[in-house]
């Protein structure tokens, strides 16, 4: 990692974080001991944002999150794995064409890889979070709050508001039978 | 934010525009200059610069108060009422109206919806306004305290009220200068609602397109005549005073105003009956620019005094503008109507009217008075029928960050 960034330039970043999200609150944090010396050190989380968070309202079972993520740095930023207390599990997916031509999801290897000074989007019928085992009703307006990990063990928290949405119906290649979000 | 179906032709024309504009400008980049000297050597035409697209004008949303009220009225409106689900709760409104404040905010400037199936449509805001209000029933949920007028309008003897277009918990005002961005807006509001409440009515109006004829001029509706003369200004003390006002309106509401609407059915056919002097008798004022039959503009102030040779007055006693006068400066109104024309029925051949829209701080007090003069007399009542009527309060609007309504909770 580079350690060009100066602490004022990383209170700029949150702060640039912050105002671009607007309603939804986000934060970045580091683990307390990812950083011996503070002053002169910066975490891949420092560069990351998010645009236009939402997730798939839904009852029971599973949904997804979508938005922008966005990388300030010049470093490209690898999310490895998300969580939120909305779901018991989240998946890093992604939407692929199979050998039959059907689009299903997956997995994504690695998670996904944010380039320096560029963006990913998450989007229905594109690469998202998948979340498994809704732990509570994701009912239209309720804001979810997602804690995505980087791999440099950074974290990055954002919430997002739940919207209906009739679409983001995707097949799963793990099953024989398709299986429907909104069941 | 420019078309994605601009014709060739006019791509091309838009394009040597803004060159020739930013080369006058002196900004003009050493490619683009050569590019107008090549224009120049092909084409005689003298240089024009481009006017914006209408598409592109946008009107701002957050503020003290909120857009589509001290806005110049836009070409098309989609006023809808929608009923909250029985057993929603304050907390479910709160998550309702923070929604589609999102949804508003983001589509009035342009921006796609979140969760938008169509991004593509959002392009063109066109001066898209999204206004609130609140029926009696969703302040009363709210745990709010309504104003006094926050009521249906007293029962007047012209009214022949069909329930179908009438009261609501929540009024949703779309409006913008293209009919495909206010059908986009309403689908996306609509979307969102679902979860929240049904709907109770939807009434679609329209203006002359913009451009048609110039900024400013008054309405006219389907009768032909000039609709709306004398209105307050934004920014003067009568605007602030009597729509913005009103300082015993429960707190939540300052900064917000009173809402009615009267849908009210036009008897064109009866109408053709009328000659032409019969017609400026029955409201007062001249067909070809609406100045008073005393006048010669149409904002000369009337001349109630002025008498006929056989000493008849010039402006009848019974003539709408006459009747709609009050001698009580606090008896007026912010008016900002459409015409509405549906699809006839029944073998009839018109279906129209106007869709009455006026803003007032104190229903009771401003609005009330001059429907009761008009109601005991006002010759226009034979042509036209009051057939819907609803009473809303209009929250303030909110700052980046906060909800519509996110002073009553």
């Amino acid at each position: 990692m580079t350690l060009t960034n100066t602490p004022r330039l990383l209170i700029v970043a949150v702060a640039a974080v912050l105002a671009l999200a607007g309603c939804a609150g986000t934060t970045a944090t580091s683990e307390p001991n990812a950083t011996v010396e503070p002053a002169a050190t910066t975490t891949a989380a420092a560069g990351l944002t998010i645009s236009d968070p939402w997730v798939k309202a839904a009852e029971t079972g599973m949904s997804a999150a979508f938005g922008s993520l966005e990388n300030a740095s010049d470093t490209d930023i690898n999310v490895v794995s998300a969580a939120s207390s909305a779901a018991t599990m989240i998946e890093l997916h992604e939407t692929v064409e199979d050998d039959s031509g059907a689009m299903i999801m997956q997995q994504k290897e690695g998670g996904f890889i944010v380039p320096a000074g560029g963006s990913y989007e998450l989007a229905p019928g594109a690469n998202h979070l998948m979340l498994m085992g809704l732990t509570a009703p994701l009912t239209a307006g309720v804001e979810a709050t997602f804690t995505l990990t980087l791999s440099d063990g950074s974290t990055f928290e954002f919430t997002a508001p739940a919207k209906d949405y009739s679409g983001a119906n995707e097949n799963y290649e793990e099953t024989d039978m398709d299986m429907d979000m909104d069941k | 934010m420019l078309s994605d179906q601009t014709p060739s032709a006019g791509r091309r024309l838009s394009r040597r525009h803004l060159l020739l504009g930013g080369a006058a400008a002196g900004i003009g980049a050493v490619g683009a200059v050569g590019a107008v000297g090549i224009d120049l050597a092909t084409n005689s035409n003298p240089p024009v610069v481009a006017e914006p697209l209408n598409g592109t004008h946008t009107v701002p949303f957050y503020g003290v108060h909120q857009a589509g009220i001290d806005t110049v009225p836009q070409s098309n409106a989609t006023l809808i009422a929608l009923d909250l689900h029985a057993g929603t709760d304050a907390a479910t409104l709160q998550r309702f109206m923070k929604i589609l404040t999102s949804d508003a905010a983001r589509l009035s400037q342009g921006e796609a919806a979140l969760a938008d199936s169509e991004p593509e449509l959002a392009v063109a805001p066109a001066r898209l306004t999204v206004t609130f209000g609140f029926g009696p029933g969703l302040v009363a949920l709210a745990g709010g305290t309504a104003p006094s007028w926050l009521r249906p309008l007293p029962a007047f003897g012209v009214d022949q009220l069909d329930p179908a277009w009438g009261d609501g918990d929540l009024l949703l005002q779309i409006a913008a200068d293209d009919s495909l961005t206010v059908a986009h807006t309403t689908r996306m509001l609509l979307k969102d609602s679902r979860s929240f409440a049904t709907i109770r009515w939807v009434q679609r109006g329209f203006r002359r397109a913009p451009g048609s004829v110039k900024p400013g001029t008054t309405m006219r509706n389907l009768f032909g005549q000039v609709d709306g003369t004398v209105n307050f200004v934004p920014g003067t003390p009568d605007f602030e005073r009597l729509v913005w006002g009103a300082a015993e309106n429960p707190a939540w509401l300052h900064g917000g105003t009173g809402f009615v609407l009267r849908r009210i059915a036009m008897q064109l056919d009866k109408w053709d009956k009328l000659d032409r002097s019969g017609r400026e008798a029955s409201v007062g004022r001249t067909l070809s620019n609406g100045a008073p039959l005393t006048g010669v503009n149409e904002t000369d102030d009337p001349d109630f005094d002025a008498k006929t040779a056989i000493g008849f007055p010039v402006i009848p006693e019974f003539s709408h503008l006459r009747r709609a006068r009050s001698e009580n400066p606090d008896e007026r109104i912010l008016r900002r109507g459409y015409n509405y024309d549906d699809a006839p029925t029944g073998g009839s051949v018109s279906h129209s009217g106007l869709l009455f829209v006026s803003f007032q701080a104190d229903v009771d007090a401003q609005f009330v008075p001059i429907q009761r003069r008009l109601d005991e007399l006002d010759l226009l009542n034979e042509w036209t029928t009051p057939i819907g009527s609803a009473v809303f309060a209009i929250p303030p609007g909110c700052a980046a960050g906060g909800y519509i309504g996110d002073t009553l909770f």
